[in-house]
């Protein structure tokens, strides 16, 4: 164990060297350059073994990163919102395969406008394509969760995301524990696919078109594959753990214990929160704070446990569904309390759309309002949209 | 290898992922039931250039030791491709209306 | 190169039970190919399209070698990476055998929504053989014009109407468009001209880097004639130079069949019920304009093995 300083993008890329993938194939988009750009030094120094196949789009990328890994490699690669948008397609794809294949993302809004900055409706717009999603709230996380979230992966056969926010985390300096190259190729292990298209002996036809007779069977098939994430993640979690000393639930719980309200949010926004919950503590105010790490699949018991304690929660949504009721994690979240014995009153708020800044007095504005839903035992106001203008 | 032919598998039966876990279980489907015309093979007029074999689009032309031996009719579709790239000295494909 | 008798002691890539049509080119062409490639270990891919569809219908899947369908635009890019790994995977000492990798893609998916995905895979010099079975339309859904659909072609979505006869715009020409990335090789054929097609495939294997075989495939129900014409019609190509079989390697040119009189383009045209409008009273413009395209092609290709092999 080492200490360095390292930003998000930096910290991906060493966990990526440290995991020496046999294919890396990769597209440049802001903010999530960095990654592979880093990570093509590693290559060209000499200090991994990959092939780093440098693709003309993500569309590529990500095909090649499904060729690579049906012919049995270890395959990551990178990406970011638009980026993420044009392996869309595809997405759908090494996940039906069953290809334990791993993105190191940047969360970053999608056009229109076009924006560089930090939301998550990249990946929130991709939860249904059967890829496990963590989301990070720093550089440390992101390190430790690359790590974690391959080992998932491979021992589950589910393709995974591990984001952090852009800019915020991506780009920001951070101090960071490394492990050595050896303890995580031990904590990894060699990679044994489950099949392989270079296996001369048995040929095989991967990727057969289905008629009405058996599509259904094979996603049902997919369907109980990932049931098994979760409980693969808590147990490939809890060794991480007791490697490195730092443990990361599914779902994480801040000051909750004895909190009337929460806020509920996820990525780097989460990490404020704490030292606004901090600071409402000193005041005596009982007050905490859940984090969504894993949005898919959704730990629905965790959230339920989590969130049926208190009186009311506030969603801190950082993408919108279109749908005009909010943001995915409230829509979720309604759904998966709506059988809890106990559920609180639920509002949300989507926020911090195309990087907009979400500081200390905008939480401590939702606490303050979500505080005032309870005392008057009803919300006024179901979605609030914060920190724009022309709000009132 | 872990495929059912006999009957629709369920979805616990199927291999893990998406794919077909052997090769060539086309064999298994017959389409010689399309066929409208049958090619007859006279085994005496062939010169064995094996024209027919390599053009035909549905392997269904056996060959053995380098020689013809005959059609088969479990995938031949009848499309007659055999009968007309037969050099015209030996002619020695037939298509006749296949009897229902 | 190998004989048919000895081609015919290899194991077939492809066998019968496919759903291809009766007479389909492309399932021959697909056959030979994968006879040529046979001798060594071969793994394969294919875009989405007819022959994917119709070779793969689970459980029955009538490929006898590994093959691999991603999606309809990215044979080229997936079997890049598979080649990727197969190197990673080689230095690593976890796997023995030369493997030659084959993509196939028909002319949607290499002309049109797959280009992109191509030009990379050639660019980044994977040793790849990519094959493009070309009948000159989309067929899987239904005989719509693709960039590969001739001038003045009847298809669905260039109808022979009234005022427009068929496709209004020219064929692109991807061999050349191939070629200007100058891969290890690049080749055009087709089935009826097999052992041209059979020594081509051998010898874009050999090549050391990324190599392109556009092969043309008369589709019976797309193309509209009788079914047990496919080789005449695929020969027939050849002989009125509507397409010409012809290689490209280390700069030079090389056209493999030069008939010594040309049969008129009519010949070709009149057998198929795509180009039936154009023997209609009023259309002879149309088939004089597409003689003098076909000439000129010609004598540019004539000009270009001249220029190169000077």
């Amino acid at each position: 164990m080492k200490t360095i300083a390292k930003t998000g993008n930096e910290a991906m890329a060493y966990a990526m060297k440290q995991i020496n993938p046999d294919v890396v194939a990769a597209y440049p988009i802001t903010p999530a350059t960095e990654i592979v750009q880093i990570f093509s030094n590693y290559v060209a120094d000499g200090e991994v073994d990959t092939e780093f196949v440098a693709v003309e789009s993500e569309h590529s990328a990500l095909s090649a990163c499904v060729g690579a890994s049906l012919a049995g490699g270890r395959v990551m690669t990178s990406t970011a919102s638009q980026g993420l948008a044009l392996m869309h397609e595809i997405l759908y794809i090494a996940a039906g395969n069953r290809l334990p294949i791993v993105i190191a993302l940047v969360n970053r809004s999608l056009s229109a406008p076009i924006n560089i900055h930090c939301d998550h409706s990249d990946t929130m717009g991709s939860r249904e394509a059967g890829w496990m999603q963590l989301y990070c709230a720093n550089s440390q996380e992101a390190y430790d969760s690359l790590i974690i979230a391959l080992k998932v992966a491979e021992q589950t056969a589910v393709p995974a995301i591990v984001s952090t926010d852009a800019f915020i985390i991506s780009h920001a300096m951070e101090r960071l524990e490394v492990l050595e190259d050896e303890e995580v190729q031990r904590f990894i292990g060699e990679y044994k696919p489950r099949f392989s298209a270079l296996d001369l002996e048995n040929p095989k036809t991967f990727g057969p078109l289905d008629l009405q007779d058996y599509f259904f069977e094979h996603k049902r098939a997919q369907i109980d594959d990932f049931s098994k994430v979760l409980g693969t993640y808590n147990k490939v979690a809890q060794e991480y753990a007791e490697l490195s000393g730092r443990y990361y639930p599914a779902l994480e719980e801040y000051k909750t214990d004895d909190a009337d309200v929460a806020i509920f949010t996820a990525g780097s926004t989460a990490d404020t929160a704490k030292e606004v919950v901090d600071g409402l503590r000193e005041q005596g105010r009982k007050m905490g704070l859940v984090r969504m790490r894993m949005w898919r699949p959704l730990p629905v018991e965790e959230i339920k446990a989590a969130l049926g304690k208190f009186k009311a929660v506030a969603v801190m949504d950082r993408s919108d569904t279109m749908a005009d009721f909010g943001g995915p994690v409230f829509l979720e979240t309604r759904g998966i309390l709506y059988d809890a014995k106990k559920k609180p009153l639920l509002t949300d708020y989507v926020y911090g759309l195309g990087g907009r800044n979400i500081d200390i007095s905008d939480i401590l504005r939702v606490y303050d309002e979500i505080e005032q839903v309870v005392k008057q035992g009803k919300i006024d106001k179901l979605i609030t949209y914060l920190g724009v203008r022309g709000e009132e | 290898m872990s495929m059912k032919f006999d009957r629709p598998m369920n979805w616990k039966e199927l291999p893990a992922g998406c794919l077909i876990d052997e090769a060539a279980t086309s064999l298994r489907f017959k389409t010689g039931d399309w066929r409208s015309m049958r090619p007859i093979w006279d085994a005496e007029k062939c010169i064995h250039c094996l024209f027919c074999w390599i053009t035909c689009p549905d392997t269904a032309i056996t060959v053995q030791d380098g020689k013809m031996t005959g059609i088969d009719y479990d995938y031949c579709k009848g499309c007659g491709i055999c009968a007309v790239i037969c050099p015209p000295k030996a002619s020695a494909i037939d298509m006749v209306r296949e009897e229902k | 190169m190998a004989s048919l008798k000895e081609l015919s002691k290899r194991t077939e890539g492809l066998v019968g039970g496919h759903r291809a049509c009766a007479g389909c080119a492309a399932s021959t062409a697909i056959r030979q190919i994968l006879l040529a490639a046979g001798d060594k270990p071969t793994v394969t891919g294919i875009c989405t399209g007819c022959m994917e569809v119709v070779t793969t219908i689970f459980p029955y899947t009538a490929w006898n070698v590994n093959l691999v369908h991603n999606a309809f635009e990215n044979s080229a890019a997936t079997v890049s990476g598979m080649e990727a790994a197969y190197r990673a995977l080689k230095r690593k000492g976890k796997i023995d055998a030369e493997i030659q990798f084959i993509a196939f893609g028909g002319d949607g998916g290499t002309y049109d929504i797959g280009l992109q995905s191509l030009s990379g895979a050639i660019e980044r010099r994977h040793k790849m053989l990519y094959v493009c079975y070309d009948n000159e339309a989309y067929m899987n859904t239904g005989y719509q014009r693709s960039s590969a659909t001739p001038y003045c072609a009847h298809t669905t979505t260039s109808p022979a109407g009234t005022k427009i006869p068929g496709k209004p715009q020219k064929r692109k020409d991807l061999t050349e468009i191939i070629i200007a990335h100058e891969p290890a090789y690049a080749a055009q054929a087709t089935p009826g001209y097999y052992m041209d097609l059979i020594r081509k495939v051998e010898k874009a294997l050999a090549a050391d880097g990324p190599s392109f075989i556009n092969v043309l495939s008369p589709c019976v129900p797309g193309w509209g004639y009788p079914l047990d014409q496919t080789m005449n019609i695929s020969k027939l190509a050849v002989e009125t130079l509507f397409w010409p079989i012809y290689e490209w390697q280390d700069g030079k040119y090389k056209i493999n069949i030069k008939p010594r009189e040309p049969k008129p383009l009519v010949d070709f045209l009149k057998l198929q019920a795509r180009f039936r409008h154009l023997l209609k009273p009023g259309n002879e413009h149309l088939l004089e304009e597409l003689q003098a395209e076909v000439n000129r092609r010609w004598e540019v290709l004539l000009r270009k093995e001249q220029a190169t092999n000077g």
